[in-house]
């Protein structure tokens, strides 16, 4: 990604958050999705959820998932196929807010 | 009118949702409120800080006095940051000490407080449970929802699930915004001790604190701005960017956000702070232009999931219209209950009470400010490096012979341009 160093490591500071887990994934991508659109949503995502690997290989992992919708707004017309609340009582659950 | 299950169902329990269900309930209305958080409040997130004059017209003085808010706001900051400077507005007014104030507050207790008030006035709650549909007789009106396998239905249902509403479409034909029209927010919150917070803002009191926007660097540039509001004993740090801005920058949120804690002039405030936590949520600063219709038949829609929100760029606001909108959707909905018409028509009174009030008034009247903003590009990169440079022509001493004031500011701002400066000048006072 260009010239931008990426220092942050993001999946320590969701590990603060209280979270019960979905065994269901409430937001679910096309099989292949584009290069472009994915890069979106690896910039947008205010969880980090959506990665690159070294490799290049796609990585997503709606387990950490702050359920702000952002991915659904930038890509719901191409790579997101399924948007959908995760399954009562699951998901994050902010104690501060 | 037809047999339904309650007189009203209230979708999401956030600053609409539970004063809607309340004025219901105060007019002895059946009202359910279902939220799909495991308590009010837990899935609801602010920068955040809430202007208080809407809850004055809901709440009793004493009642307000149970509210968990955070600190009292009576200091406001703007920030121009530049990579390796920053230039600060620091205001403080006896008047943010009237009732005309503003405080800090935190989602998860004050979201809890609103639907305690509004389920002591005699509103029923359901919470844990998302809402899929909401239920359309044959002619399309809206007489219930939907949750899984169970179907529960009201005269009228009040739509308040927020700005990633899954409902309006369905419930009113919205169309999803796009990604230029909305904002992405990013938080962490910081607990501090609260003395240690009120020394490092200089507010004399726990009770008293501060709140700032940062435009520049933040955001590395991009549309869009940092913020940090204190709250008793956190801090509460984050970024709101556009979405399609920062879907073409080079920087991801997060790195927008990591790199702003580690800038000296935020640095100092959260030294020594433990994140508790990290929270993310969207914040549609498209207004007016990206509002669903708030009337159909049988169903209002208020507060987030209306995109009732304004960024006036020293200031964002949404709850207080949220507050507001929520009160008279209530308002409405008893109005209409009680006239025994519930279609569009019947409720179109939500329309015209919100377009009589600050909400509307207030949407309407600033509605070339996204347009504005989102075109303001040297407020993001150039001005804050311009005053920066101004900045250390006055304070920087190198032992050369001493400028005049005017000879360490105009060299600086014909770099810019004095012609972008006016066009500048010009937009921002029709537009702000």
């Amino acid at each position: 990604m260009s010239d931008v160093k990426i220092t942050v490591n993001v999946d320590k500071c969701l590990a603060v958050n209280k979270y019960e887990p979905d065994d269901q994934a409430h937001i679910v991508l096309v099989d292949d999705p584009d290069d472009a659109e994915f890069l979106k949503l690896v910039r947008v995502c205010p969880a980090a959820l959506y990665k690159i690997e070294a490799d290049g290989a796609k990585r997503f992992d709606y387990s950490g998932c702050l359920e702000c919708g952002t991915c659904r707004i930038v890509c719901g017309d191409t790579i997101v196929e399924k948007w959908v609340n995760p399954a009562a009582g699951c998901g994050v659950q902010y104690r501060y807010g | 009118m037809e047999e339904r299950d309650f007189d009203a169902i209230v979708v999401g329990s956030g600053c609409a949702g539970p004063i809607a269900a309340l004025e219901l309930a105060r007019a002895g209305k059946s009202v359910l409120v279902v939220e799909r958080g495991d308590a009010a409040g837990s899935k609801n997130m602010t920068g955040g800080r809430i202007y208080m004059h809407p809850l004055r017209k809901v709440f009793d003085a004493d009642t307000l006095a149970t509210a968990p808010l955070e600190r009292r706001i009576v200091r406001e900051k703007i920030m121009l940051m530049a990579p390796d400077a920053e230039f600060t507005i620091d205001f403080s007014s006896d008047a943010m000490r009237t009732d005309n104030d503003s405080y800090s507050v935190l989602r998860g207790p004050f979201d809890q407080w609103l639907a305690d008030q509004a389920e002591e006035a005699g509103a029923e709650y359901i919470c844990g449970i998302p809402v899929e549909e909401v239920v359309k007789d044959d002619a399309g009106a809206v007489i219930g929802i939907r949750a899984g396998e169970d179907e529960i239905t009201a005269n009228v249902v009040i739509l308040c699930d927020g700005v990633n509403s899954l409902l309006t479409e369905q419930a009113v034909g919205y169309k999803r915004p796009p990604a230029s029209a909305i904002a992405v927010g990013i938080k962490q919150t910081f607990a501090l001790p609260a003395k240690t917070i009120s020394d490092r803002c200089l507010v004399t009191s726990d009770g008293e604190g501060v709140a700032m926007l940062i435009a520049g660097d933040a955001t590395k540039g991009k549309f869009g701005g940092g913020f940090m509001y204190t709250n008793r004993e956190s801090v509460s740090l984050g970024i709101v960017a556009g979405i399609e801005a920062v879907s073409k920058s080079e920087y991801p949120i997060c790195q927008m956000m990591e790199e702003l804690k580690s800038h000296p002039g935020i640095a100092a405030l959260i030294e020594g702070g433990e994140l508790v936590e990290h929270s993310g949520h969207m914040v549609p600063e498209g207004g007016l232009h990206i509002m669903p219709k708030l009337v159909g038949d049988g169903v209002l829609v208020a507060g987030e999931s209306a995109m009732m929100c304004i960024n006036f760029g020293y200031a964002v606001r949404g709850m207080d219209y949220a507050v507001a909108a929520g009160q008279m959707a209530g308002k409405a909905a008893v109005r209409a209950l009680d006239a025994g018409d519930v279609s569009a028509r019947g409720l179109s009174c939500y329309q015209d009470m919100l377009e009589e009030s600050f909400v509307m008034k207030d949407l309407r009247s600033f509605s070339a400010e996204p347009e504005f903003l989102e075109h303001f590009d040297r407020m993001f990169c150039g001005y804050p490096e311009m005053v920066r440079d101004v900045m250390n022509n006055m304070f920087v001493i190198d032992g050369s012979p001493a400028k005049h004031v005017k000879d360490s500011v105009l060299p600086e701002v014909k770099k810019m341009g004095y012609m972008n400066i006016l066009r500048d000048v010009r937009g921002a006072c029709k537009a702000l």
